[in-house]
């Protein structure tokens, strides 16, 4: 193990760095699992993970398993100027992603067209506000796997 | 008698130094320049300054400041986070130092050097943990993605459109073509311009982002019942709030019940508690403008229209002068200079001193607003 975790992929992409309350989601997702943080007492979900429940004030949590679909709450399309690796993928998109079975949550993350497909493999004209996705997992480095999002169907 | 800040202080100096892409002097040597102007428009000696407010982003601390400018012996000072959310707040908390007993004449600063110097999303060492473990991964790198997200979905729920955004773009261009110190002087923007223009993010486009500016600016407070005394005409702190409302999320608020409606309502429901006079009331508003974009969610948190009648509100020449809410009078952060939002506060000083280059005739009234979509402040100034 090297002293500092690494920040970015061999291409430059940059790896999530997680904190203490984090860490869980990135290692159930390592896992193949998404799974959100939620209240052991009331039950709540809550997304960013914090240390206690903002409507109960319990510090015993559970992480909750979504069923991995969801709907596109927004969308951006990135262009120049960006990290060089970023770059090198543009125009490529990110959705903002409200999943299926915890209300209040939106999940960033890539609608891509496999599960190891680059940022740029959707042309973004197929995505609108609205479309329905798929949780895939991608691994970006050993041990490092994110949630991204596959069309569930095409654009009626 | 519940304590007030109600007219008890009032800005006397303001000063800035030039606006441009690359400035040769460092950011500690702006700051001195700017705040010296200030307290010479003042016409109070450095020496008796005695509080300092800035913005935890800023590089130039009040000992180095203090010490180059021979301030007196300071006895309040205080940092506002959340970049640009804190401009306003830097001269609320002077106004309750002062009106407290804390301090007697303060200053408030900003000097940046943004348009030649580094852009810290391109640091990817140092990342803070939350919520960029969340976002940067899937490369939701720059405000301007984050900001351009909320966007979308806005013009999407209420049938906003980019005509609507060039109106905000427009506005700001024309009254920088008024100003001769603002970046974009000489530089008029037409639609056909705007409308064929690079993407930034999708769907924000160039004209919808801020200027990188070099440059710096400072104002200086000082209790109501000595503000005559000063060189210039008073323009009195009337309200002032700052707003961090429940279950927001800091510079990314995806997370809360409702992302449209940001903490500009917040800060507004404190200020017109506050105040003598409403929205209907204001003469002239700075309404702080990274984005295009922020300028229709702040015109409904402020409540200048209904939830989602901000862009509708900015057709029909309301912004321009002679307009229902002529704003940025100065060209804003979007054509004017963008350091952080304090060239928004100078401006709506000079529209009260009458002295603004896109003058709002008899204004008397001023809305001065802090960032939207992070944790805000904003100031009701007046005459």
């Amino acid at each position: 193990m090297t002293t500092a975790a690494r920040t970015t992929t061999d291409t430059g992409l940059l790896l999530p760095v997680p904190d203490t309350d984090g860490a869980p989601f990135w290692e159930f997702a390592a896992r193949g699992e998404l799974r959100v943080q939620a209240c052991a007492d009331c039950r709540t979900p809550r997304f960013p993970p914090r240390p206690c429940c903002p409507h109960c004030q319990s510090f015993d949590a559970t992480w909750q398993q979504l069923p991995g679909s969801g709907h596109i709450w927004s969308y951006v399309v990135p262009h120049p100027p960006l990290l060089p690796a970023y770059t090198d993928l543009s125009p490529y998109n990110v959705v903002l992603v409200e999943p299926t079975g915890a209300t209040g949550i939106r999940l960033p993350g890539n609608v891509v067209a496999a599960p190891d497909a680059p940022l740029d493999s959707v042309d973004p004209s197929c995505l609108y506000i609205g479309a329905p996705v798929t949780v895939v997992f991608a691994a970006l480095a050993p041990g490092v796997v994110v949630p991204r999002w596959q069309l569930a169907e095409a654009k009626p | 008698m519940t304590a007030t800040l109600k007219d008890t202080t009032a800005i006397v100096g303001i000063g800035q130094t030039p606006f441009a892409r690359r400035l040769p002097e460092p950011e500690k040597t702006l700051a001195c320049r700017a705040v010296l102007a200030a307290l010479d428009d003042a016409g109070i000696p450095p020496s008796e300054v005695d509080g300092f407010a800035s913005y935890t982003m800023e590089e130039t601390d009040e000992v180095e400041l203090a010490k180059a400018i021979g301030a007196g012996d300071a006895t309040f000072f205080s940092r506002v986070g959340y970049g640009g959310g804190g401009s306003c707040a830097t001269v609320a908390h002077l106004a309750a130092a002062i009106t407290t007993g804390q301090a007697t004449v303060g200053v408030a600063w900003r000097s940046r050097k943004r348009g030649s110097g580094p852009r810290p999303w391109r640091d990817t060492v140092h990342q803070l943990p939350t919520p960029a473990q969340w976002t940067r991964p899937y490369g939701l790198l720059r405000p301007a993605d984050e900001i351009a997200m909320l966007a979308r979905r806005y013009m999407h729920t209420f049938g906003a459109t980019r005509d609507h955004l060039f109106l905000v773009a427009l506005a700001c261009r024309n009254r920088a073509n008024q100003n001769p110190a603002a970046v974009m002087h000489g530089c008029p923007l037409t639609r056909e311009a705007y409308m064929t223009s690079r993407w930034i993010s999708e769907p924000l486009c160039l004209f919808d982002n801020c200027l990188e500016t070099d440059g710096a600016l400072a104002c200086v407070l000082v209790a109501a019942d000595r503000a005559p005394d000063c060189r210039r005409r008073p323009v009195y702190v009337h309200a002032a709030a700052q707003a961090l409302p429940a279950q927001h999320h800091g510079m990314v608020n995806y997370w809360c019940d409702d992302p449209l409606r940001g903490p500009s309502w917040t800060a507004a429901r404190q200020l017109w508690k506050a105040a003598d006079f409403g929205p209907a009331d204001v003469d002239v508003a700075q309404i702080y403008d990274a984005f295009t974009a922020l300028v229709p969610l702040s015109l409904e948190g402020y409540g200048f229209c209904g939830r989602g009648e901000g862009a509708a509100f900015c057709e029909d020449g309301a912004l321009e002068p002679g307009g229902r809410l002529p704003l940025n009078t100065s060209g804003g952060g979007l054509s004017e200079a963008y350091v952080h939002g304090f060239n928004l506060i100078t401006e709506g000083v000079r529209q009260l001193r009458g002295t603004s280059t896109a003058q709002v005739p008899g204004a008397a009234t001023c809305l001065v607003t802090g960032g939207e979509g992070v944790p805000t402040s904003a100031l009701l100034l007046r005459s």
